[in-house]
């Protein structure tokens, strides 16, 4: 089972949980991002989420139906926020239920790391000096 | 034909709006799209990359466009 979304409301990560939790697994692999307070020294005052909302669902959709292939894991969940996110703010939770530890942890790792290579979305961090689109320039 | 491409993020900035109107022949291709896009727009080509998404799909140089496909800017992408 998979349920991807995109708000811009604060991101419930209890049940985010709740919802990946089943009898028949027997573990559950969470990856919160965070608002990170400074990137390179300099401190970040915000960060602004942009989408391309349903290219971004769908895009969401494939990687969560990858892991699904790729790993014997029940229930995959990606919640994304948008919009103007403070430090210490979720702009992301992923969470993998599985029936072992293992596929949990890899499945996990995958969705994340494939979500920040494909998922159109894009993060403007904004500094007391300006503000810069994250990866945009080499 | 004249198609509306869709740009976000610093794409947008870099155009002057979430929308750009670009003429092309009637038979163009997603590569001649993006050189024409480059040409208009140099500061597109300063970046450490960009895809076109035809259709909510990520596009390769040789796919054809129709005048009515959703055309989108995908410059590098950075969520999570």
């Amino acid at each position: 089972m998979i349920d991807i979304q995109i708000s811009d409301k604060p991101l419930d990560i209890s049940s985010c949980i709740d919802w990946v939790m089943s009898p028949d697994c027997g573990g559950i692999d969470v990856f919160i991002g965070t608002v990170r307070n400074a990137t390179k020294g300099k401190e970040v005052i915000r960060l602004e989420f942009e989408t391309y909302r349903q290219m971004a669902l769908n895009e969401m959709q494939k990687i969560a139906e990858q892991a699904l292939e790729k790993w014997p894991v029940q229930k995959i969940l990606i919640h994304h926020r948008t919009g103007v996110l403070q430090v210490g703010e979720v702009p992301v939770v992923i969470a993998v239920a599985a029936a072992h530890r293992a596929a949990a942890f890899d499945a996990c790792r995958y969705t994340i790391d494939t979500l920040k290579e494909t998922v159109p979305i894009w993060k403007r961090e904004v500094f007391e000096d300006g503000e810069v689109w994250v990866a945009a320039h080499p | 034909m004249k198609v509306n491409v869709l740009a976000f993020g610093i794409a947008k900035e870099i155009v002057g709006g979430s929308t750009v109107e670009v003429e092309l022949t009637s038979d163009a291709t997603v590569g001649e799209l993006r050189a024409e896009l480059e040409e208009q727009y140099p500061r597109l080509a300063q970046l450490a990359s960009f895809m076109i998404a035809v259709n909510n799909e990520y596009a390769v140089a040789d796919n054809a466009l129709q005048q009515r496909d959703e055309i989108a800017i995908i410059p590098p992408v950075s969520g999570g």
